[in-house]
């Protein structure tokens, strides 16, 4: 997974944070006065610092190996998961990438199975590296594919 | 433009229209929306005339769509396909694998019965949504039908008559009667009248009675409807066996007949609602890919294997249902202790186990639930953990499978445990997979299924079960 998903997140968190924090401000500005808006901006900046802490940290939980049978991806700090999906399961691959992606070139890989629980969603991967991605799993999913 | 018989790839002569009274029966709801609206409409302004003129007119207009459609809605068998052609502007042409077969159900609504007529649905995996069912054929056409996809999709003979079967299990009728009786519903529902009734003789106040009615009628309506869904719709029901899968026959109003091929089953649970228990009664639940649907009540309507039986009855479908395994006697291991923490009330009855061929996890102590899970229908598994069972060095593993009322959740094993059961999951469905009836479940596999490389033309996975064209005029 590519470190620029760190930098997009950021970027999206700042893009979301200033006007929310614009928001309060002037309500809070309105209700209070001088020192709801200092207090909407603390807020603001707390929401930041957390944020900005809290992005490299979940990036570092995410992670995927291809193994013989099957496709191995974890993720959450607080919230643990780790999936695995044999590639005999696999339905179908999905890379999408949104414009803000494309921007940083990355893409999201995700795997579908004929259940709808299993979560094994990659994000930020460079779009060099998903495509490769997408074409091994339809491969092996071919060579391994099973009815249900 | 107009002619649309003669659109490229047009519909093969050989195929047949659906039942004539096709446009009544579909109709039928739409006029009675128009009655519903127009009727208020009319019911205030008392002009009774245009009232009766509007509902004329939506029915001859309705009629005329609903011919319209009949006429150019044909279905039959294109190579091994079933092909559905419909749309007069929009000409869409569906395309049905039989190789994905999942299951195929005759229905009869109420209408449908007093009109000698029947819909076929038939589930294919895949896309998730139901395929659009074939409403409405010929009572004896849906049967032939029937018969005719069931022979294609086991890879036989077309013409090969239906399958013989062999009841497994009847519920007799007071079995039934006092299984909704004995339901928490019908308990909530009783105790709410008795609460009622109590109150009303304490506070005799006519205007408080009258309020108080209209605001519990909702609820009663749904406890009601609830009951309905247990007693009505499982009336008479019917489970056999044959080499086609097993069948299911049920309903009083509306009727049911469910045909599920061998190989379907991708997951059973047994329940037991606390009201049961003195009586031992239990009742199964089946995951069927396709058969999710799109409602909750969808589900609740196909998924129900034995709405109660005893427990030897249960066991023994259930031991029908998942071959080669005897789900109930698997060894199950207890939660460790630390899962009290989590779970204080019930934790001890939290257990799972396994053998060569399925998953057991079993757990509640108000109600009792056995879920079976076969390895070779594993879709995915998991670990997940969240912060407290971190703390406490536990963790869950989920063995997913389609969606429906199965669920394998094997709760609050040790972190380092759960991870060993999920390699071995993953390993024990690789080995079953390949030894899994094939998706033709009467073509026999020549070479043996160990020495088999996967064959791509049977089981393509990437492959779509079933295909939409349209082409605009």
């Amino acid at each position: 997974m590519s470190h620029k998903l760190v930098d997009l997140r950021r970027l999206v968190l700042v893009v979301t944070l200033t006007p929310l924090t614009a928001a309060l401000a002037v309500g809070l500005g309105i209700l209070l006065g001088g020192w709801g808006v200092a207090a909407a901006i603390a807020a603001g900046l707390a929401g930041l610092a957390f944020g900005l802490w809290l992005i490299p940290r979940n990036w570092r939980a995410w992670g995927y190996a291809e193994r013989l049978d099957d496709l191995l991806v974890t993720r959450g700090v607080m919230y643990r998961q780790l999936t695995v999906v044999p590639y005999g399961r696999m339905q179908y691959v999905d890379v999408a990438s949104g414009p803000l992606e494309r921007r940083y070139g990355l893409a999201t890989v995700q795997l579908h199975t004929a259940s709808p629980a299993t979560d094994a969603k990659i994000p930020g991967l460079p779009t060099a590296e998903a495509a490769r991605l997408r074409d091994r799993l339809s491969e092996l999913g071919e060579a391994q594919a099973a009815g249900l | 433009m107009t002619d649309v018989s003669r659109d490229p790839g047009g519909t093969p002569a050989h195929f047949k229209r659906l039942h004539p009274l096709t446009p009544l029966l579909r109709g039928w709801a739409f006029l009675a929306a128009a009655i519903g609206f127009g009727g208020q409409d009319a019911l205030r302004s008392g002009d009774m005339g245009r009232f009766g003129l509007t509902v004329v007119g939506i029915a001859v207009l309705g009629m005329i769509t609903g011919l319209v459609s009949w006429w150019f809605t044909r279905y039959g068998f294109d190579g091994d396909a079933l092909r559905i052609d419909s749309g007069v502007l929009n000409r869409r042409s569906r395309r049905v694998r039989l190789d994905r077969l999942q299951a195929v159900d005759i229905n009869r609504p109420l209408a449908g019965r007093l009109l000698g007529v029947s819909e076929l649905r038939l589930e294919v995996a895949g896309g998730g949504k139901a395929e659009a069912p074939l409403q409405y054929l010929a009572v004896d056409d849906a049967i032939r039908l029937r018969a005719e996809l069931l022979a294609r999709a086991a890879g036989i003979d077309a013409d090969t008559p239906e399958a013989p079967e062999r009841v497994v299990h009847e519920v007799p009728l007071d079995r039934l009667v006092w299984s909704t009786v004995l339901s928490s519903t019908f308990a909530f529902g009783v105790l709410m009248l008795v609460g009622m009734a109590v109150a009303f003789a304490i506070v005799p106040d006519r205007r408080a009675i009258v309020s108080v009615s209209w605001s519990v009628l909702p609820g009663m309506i749904a406890i009601g409807v609830a009951l309905w869904n247990q007693l009505g719709r499982n009336f008479g029901f019917v489970l056999a066996e044959s080499p086609d899968g097993y069948r299911i026959r049920k309903g009083l109003l509306d009727t049911q007949h469910q045909t599920v091929p061998p190989g379907r089953v991708q997951g059973v649970a047994m329940r037991q609602p606390l009201l049961w228990r003195w009586k031992g009664w239990v009742k199964l639940d089946v995951d069927v890919a396709g058969y999710a649907g799109d409602s909750t009540e969808d589900v609740g309507r196909t998924s129900t294997l034995l709405p109660v039986a005893t427990y030897d009855e249960a066991a023994a479908v259930l031991r029908y249902v998942v071959p080669g395994a005897d789900p109930l006697a698997v060894p199950t291991e207890p939660a460790p202790r630390r899962a009290r923490y989590l779970r204080p009330v019930g934790w001890k009855r939290l257990a799972y186990g396994f053998d060569e061929h399925v998953v057991v996890v079993r757990e509640g102590i108000l109600y009792r639930n056995v879920t079976v899970v076969p390895h070779a229908k594993t879709q995915s598994v998991r670990v997940t953990q969240g912060p407290v069972q971190r703390r406490l060095g536990l963790a869950t593993v989920r063995v997913d499978t389609t969606p429906g009322p199965v669920d394998a959740v094997i709760r609050h094993r040790f972190a380092t445990e759960a991870r060993t059961i999920v390699e071995e999951q993953a390993e024990r469905a690789r080995l079953a997979r390949k030894a899994d009836i094939p998706e033709q479940w009467m073509s026999r596999r020549s070479v043996p299924p160990d020495s088999a490389s996967p064959d791509g033309d049977a089981d393509g996975d990437g492959q779509p079960a079933a295909s939409i064209e349209r082409d605009q005029e």
